[in-house]
């Protein structure tokens, strides 16, 4: 288990890593925390000839408010307790992993990953975020709905880096809610969902049991069963897909049930 | 290859390294700092915690060439002046360690927790400890000792 | 802790000696060492599939790609060595490597050598590998009456039949253990130095025994015993049974060695592990039993089918027969029968894990003595009470040949039920049920076997065809003072984290009247300067009674002679730095006839290990604690997760040495079991593909997900070990999945339940 030969470079300046990205593109891998990325270094399921090592670039790690938002810089860590002050993200980080993947795994790195089972895109999805991203020639902020295509699959072009994920602050009036089921503590959820409610609005998205965070049109009255219906979940070496599509069904209620308290509150 | 300068348990090393040289190899096979132990590499396990800039982290999931200029602390370098620090005293008054192979990744990752909160609860090493696998003795040791050096 | 104030160091919690250099980071495993120069790296081509044939295979790219030395491929394996020997005779040879067919997902199909193992990992892509899938056997059910069956033996003791036919209760149940993997964090290691010139090999590897296996090895290298010189680390990263197949990898990386000549390291990696290394069997029971209306058990009829892999490997099919003196468990029932089938899948090979036989055993047996309790409308503690083992009857023969040698076992059951509390648990749990609540309790009663007789393998076949006889259980052990007095053990017994070295020392301690600390126990063993025999190693909880039983004796030895020579000297306080100075540099002034020198060398035997009787009847081990269980769960509705509320274990392991320790192999039991229970599972598709590949999706249990359990002892001391112990490492890694299993069918009222109990196969069975 060892990382198949490759070229290795830590620009200083985003520029200088634009370029790169411009000039080799699908040749290349971005690295920020690592942690999922070296894995598949590692057992060569990932084999770029070129890694660009984000981690010195001083640009991206910064943390602010704006117009309602927080920004969060590619480089921030999941062990950032800036990150707590969203209520759901102190829900769901502590299931991202562990206490010491969290302490190098990025947010950014987290959301270009897009592996369906991750915590951080099922909670940008629900909360209506953002991904900014550069390339040497455009920059663009794409709605975290738009952002994940499919399982490991986001829209980020070759040449394109996250620079920054925006997530809308708490609202007064809403509940959030974020609920997953996992077999040990720390595991990729078999299934989870995020709900966000305020009065009779109501945001559900779910994950693991769909191909990318996906925000679902639920029946108010009925939201754990809507949502089951409009699942497949296509099971797993641990899970059948009926026993996920039953948990779909079983977290949205807890979520919509626990943001709708929490709205009230 | 690629120069790096690293200061590891408080000793300055100037190395050049392959880029793709996993830290955790580079520790164990380049400085012979052989108590970083590798049990998963696709950090899982965390036997090969070490701390970077202070911070816990999986040593099989960076590259050396990532922490040229960086300071490192492995289980070699916790006892000072020979001396056992209290967690590693706590470890062994406990029987908190059987095998001993997770023992470092354990110890490392706890001083990181125990640097971070003052008094970290029962629930709160549990956590920590659920990204450290241990096969021998079943956790309850090891979270005895380390709630005895948090309640301190 | 002075020398002076203690009355005995044996039976006090001594704080490990192991300890100090394994917090530094200073232990010496595997990896850690550098026994030889100019050793180079060592990577393994392994089969993706199945059941394949080699069409072809072409290593000449690997061999012109930078640093690599040279490759071994199976057919040089084939040429340059011979099957590996097993138990029983197998239609498939087995070799170090595949040549021609590779039969299991991740067999070793060719080996790299480089100059470090990046580099012999990029030259193992470039082997071309041509195959030709075959159809994969991987249900070993269905395969039962097939030539994959390479085992069918039946064993009857007393009148099964006709006491099945006077029951007033019959049960047939069909239980299914699944492949699981003990997986120490630490995976195999092995560095090999084959010596050209002498025709022989060096090998240093995190080997555990049994030594059996050491000639195992050598009779596929084609050596003398003698020439394989097999040398273990001071510290092996745990075990649990698993590293004994690293021998298979003493042999290829041997004759990797041999071939390309050069050293050669291979450190296994944990894909390789999970994929290659070893496991449990997978082991389907039907079992009948027949019980009278007051809970009474009068027969059990076992139909074991015992899915080992893809090959035999040696010491298999010892599973099966690990447990035989126990088929009765704890119990007196006297008409007992089995049919034992031994079936090929193609799957990686099983071998010695944590329990070994006990788990599969225990939940035939106990899941039954719940089911029975059930129908009957009985408490199952009161079912197990009136057949219990009464501790008036020790030592008690069990009718497949099993010696019990002591026991209260009521007593045990009667603390369990006590610590846990157990009439207001049950109580606890019907209210909670009646308001909706998932909650149950679950009890096992478990003899745990220790010491095995290394005979017992030989059931597997038939009296009159099983060879040589084989039997007993002997550990060797080397005292020596050194001119100055200094104490040195040396001590074939290759401790994985069991404290061996404390333990070894308190024992010495007390027998030459000087401190732990003053005795150096050295683990490090070679076959080549350390006494040991063919039963030497770490397996079936040995150690306390055999290996401190050698310690023991070879204390005793010297102990003996420092008296005489006191004696003769005229003073018997003279001291032992005295004593040792004496008869290292004065023998003239030793007693007359008294060899010179101080060094002692002893070899313990359990006894009563003979070989199987020829009505197939075999004392399997020598020892035989007791352990209680009870597990209070609660089973979530809705996601079917399974929670441990509350967990008791009481054991009887005879005198406790050192009772730290041994609550710590209690505990490190029960979270095998636990795992067992509740998490891990090897998975393959239907293809033999592997699905639990890593550590993603092999499930072991975190800190989070484990009991913090309570735990009671009792201290009936073996009359057949030299300190009265018993083994008590397995105990709970038997119990534990049988007790949970009991409280989760308590808590659903279900008894159609598979191990493990993971959320949705709880839920499947909840919904079904």
């Amino acid at each position: 288990m060892k990382p198949a030969p490759l070229r290795y470079v830590r620009p200083e300046t985003l520029e200088e890593t634009l370029g790169v990205l411009a000039e080799h593109g699908g040749a290349t891998k971005v690295l920020a925390g690592g942690q999922s990325l070296v894995p598949a270094l590692n057992m060569r399921i990932a084999r770029p000839e070129l890694l660009v090592d984000i981690n010195g670039l001083s640009e991206l790690s910064g943390f602010r408010p704006e117009n309602g938002s927080f920004i969060v810089g590619a480089t921030i860590r999941q062990a950032d307790t800036r990150l707590l002050r969203h209520p759901l993200l102190a829900e769901a980080l502590p299931h991202v992993g562990h206490f010491v993947t969290r302490n190098r795994g990025t947010v950014a790195g987290s959301i270009a990953h897009a592996d369906p089972a991750a915590e951080l895109p099922l909670c940008l999805v629900v909360l209506g975020g953002s991904v900014c991203t550069k390339s040497a020639s455009s920059e663009r902020e794409i709605p975290a709905s738009d952002f994940f295509v499919a399982h490991y699959t986001t829209a980020l072009e070759p040449d394109e880096l996250v620079v920054e994920t925006r997530w809308p602050a708490p609202q007064a009036k809403w509940g959030y809610a974020f609920c997953e089921f996992a077999q040990r503590r720390g595991d990729y959820a078999l299934c989870m969902a995020a709900a966000a409610a305020a009065g009779k609005q109501l945001r559900v998205a779910v994950g693991s049991v769909v191909d990318r965070p996906t925000l679902l049109e639920v029946d108010p009255e009925r939201p754990g069963e809507s949502a089951a219906a409009q699942v497949e979940p296509w099971g797993n070496v641990h899970a059948s897909p009926a026993y996920l599509k039953h948990l779909v069904r079983v977290l949205v209620d807890r979520a919509v049930e626990t943001a709708r308290e929490r709205s009230a509150a | 290859m690629i120069p790096i300068e690293v200061r590891v348990n408080g000793r300055r090393y100037a190395e050049t390294v392959e880029p793709r040289l996993l830290l955790s190899d580079f520790l164990r096979s380049r400085l012979a700092l052989t108590g970083t132990h590798v049990g998963c590499e696709h950090g899982v396990c965390g036997a090969c915690t070490v701390r970077l800039d202070g911070v816990a982290v999986r040593s099989c999931l960076l590259l050396a060439v990532q922490v040229d200029g960086a300071e490192v602390i492995t289980v070699e370098g916790l006892a000072r002046d020979g001396k056992l620090t209290r967690l590693q005293q706590a470890f062994h008054q406990h029987h908190a360690l059987q095998c001993g192979f997770c023992t470092p990744g354990i110890l490392i990752a706890a001083e990181d927790l125990l640097s971070r909160e003052a008094r970290p609860s029962r629930e709160d090493i549990v956590d920590m400890l659920s990204g450290q696998l241990c096969r021998c003795t079943g956790y309850t040791s090891i979270v005895n000792a380390i709630a005895e050096v948090a309640e301190a | 802790m002075g020398a002076k104030l203690a009355e005995t160091w044996v039976g006090r919690s001594v704080l490990r000696l192991e300890d100090e250099a394994l917090l530094r980071g200073e232990g010496r495993f595997i990896d850690d060492l550098d026994p030889v120069a100019g050793t180079r790296h060592a990577a393994v081509l392994r089969s993706p599939f199945a059941h394949a044939r080699i069409v072809r295979l072409d290593p000449s790219a690997a061999l012109n790609a930078p640093g690599v030395v040279g490759v071994l491929t199976g057919e040089d394996v084939v040429a340059m060595s011979r099957p590996f020997p097993a138990g029983i005779e197998s239609p498939v040879p087995h070799f170090a490597a595949a040549h021609g067919t590779v039969r299991y997902v991740g067999e070793p199909v060719a080996v790299v050598v480089a100059r470090d193992r990046y580099l012999a990992e990029d030259a193992i892509e470039l082997i071309e590998v041509e195959y030709e899938p075959l159809e994969p056997v991987l249900d070993a059910v269905a395969a039962v009456a097939t030539e994959a069956c390479v085992s069918d033996r039946v064993f009857d003791y007393g009148d099964v039949a006709e006491a099945l036919a006077r029951a007033d209760l019959v049960l047939r149940e069909r239980f299914r253990f699944p492949r699981w993997s003990c997986t120490p964090v630490e995976c195999y290691g092995v560095v090999a130095d084959w010596d050209a010139a002498a025709g022989s090999l060096t090998a240093w590897a995190n080997f555990q025994g049994p030594f059996t296996l050491h000639s195992v090895a050598a009779a596929a290298l084609g050596l003398s015993g003698s020439k394989l010189r097999l040398i273990t680390p001071t510290d092996s990263g745990g075990s649990f049974g698993i590293k004994s197949a690293v021998f298979s990898y003493v042999v290829l990386m041997g004759l990797a060695s041999r071939k390309l000549g050069v050293p050669v390291r291979w450190i296994e990696d944990r894909l390789e592990h999970l994929a290659a290394s070893s496991g449990s069997t997978a082991r389907t029971t039907e079992l009948e039993a027949g019980f009278t209306a007051d809970g009474e058990l009068i027969a059990l009829r076992y139909d074991v089918v015992e899915d080992v892999g893809a090959y035999v490997r040696a010491p298999e099919p010892a599973t099966l027969y690990r447990m035989h003196g126990s088929l009765s468990g704890a119990y007196r029932v006297q008409n007992v029968s089995a049919r034992n089938r031994v079936v090929l899948t193609n799957t990686c090979p099983s071998g010695l894990n944590r329990g070994f036989g006990g788990p599969q055993l225990y939940l035939a047996l106990e899941r039954t003595m719940a089911i029975a309790a059930r129908r009957l409308g009985l408490d199952p503690a009161e079912v197990a009470r009136r057949n219990l083992v009464s501790s008036e009857d020790f030592p008690y023969a069990t009718p497949s040949g099993g010696i019990y040698d002591s026991g209260d076992y009521e007593a045990c059951l009667d603390d369990a039920l006590e610590l846990a509390g157990y009439e207001e648990r049950r109580a606890e749990a019907v209210s909670a049920r009646a308001r909706g609540r998932l909650v149950g309790v679950g009890l096992a009663c478990v003899v745990e076997p220790s010491i095995s007789n290394m005979g017992y393998v030989t059931l597997a076949e038939p009296a009159g065809e099983r060879g040589l006889p084989k039997s007993g259980n002997a550990e060797g052990c080397t005292i020596s003072i050194s001119p100055l007095g200094g104490i040195t053990v040396q001590l074939p017994t290759t401790p994985q984290g069991q404290g061996h070295r404390t333990v070894a020392a308190q024992v010495v301690a007390d027998i030459l009247g000087v401190a732990p600390q003053e005795v150096e126990v050295l683990t490090a063993s070679d076959t080549s300067t350390f006494p040991w025999t063919v039963a030497s190693g770490n397996y079936s909880s040995r150690f306390s009674g055999v290996g401190v039983g050698a310690v023991a004796l070879a204390a005793n030895k010297l102990a003996q002679k420092i008296a005489e020579i006191r004696h003769h000297l005229g003073d018997d306080s003279i001291s032992l730095r005295r004593v040792a100075g004496t008869a290292h540099w004065n023998p003239e002034s030793l007693p007359p006839d008294m060899e010179p020198g101080l060094q002692a060398t002893a070899y313990f035997a359990a006894p009563n290990l003979h070989p199987p009787d020829d009505q197939d009847r075999v004392a399997s081990s020598a020892a035989h604690g007791f352990v209680v269980d009870v597990a209070v769960v609660e089973v979530d509705r809705e996601t079917g997760q399974v929670r441990v509320l509350d967990y008791v274990s009481v054991h009887d392991a005879g005198r406790l040495l050192n009772p730290l320790l041994a609550e710590g192999q209690v505990r490190g039991g029960l979270a095998h079991g636990v795992g067992a229970a509740l998490f891990e599972r090897v998975v393959y598709d239907e293809e033999g593909n592997l699905l639990t590949s890593s550590f993603m999706d092999y499930l072991c249990p975190t800190a989070a997900d484990l009991p913090r359990p309570r735990i009671g002892h009792r201290e009936t001391p073996s009359p057949f070990t030299p300190l009265g112990a018993k083994g008590l490492g397995e105990g709970t890694t038997m119990s534990a999945p049988a007790a949970l299993a009991n409280a989760v069918a308590d808590a659903i009222g279900r008894d159609d339940l598979e191990l493990p109990l993971t959320a949705p196969r709880v839920w499947e069975v909840l919904s079904r």
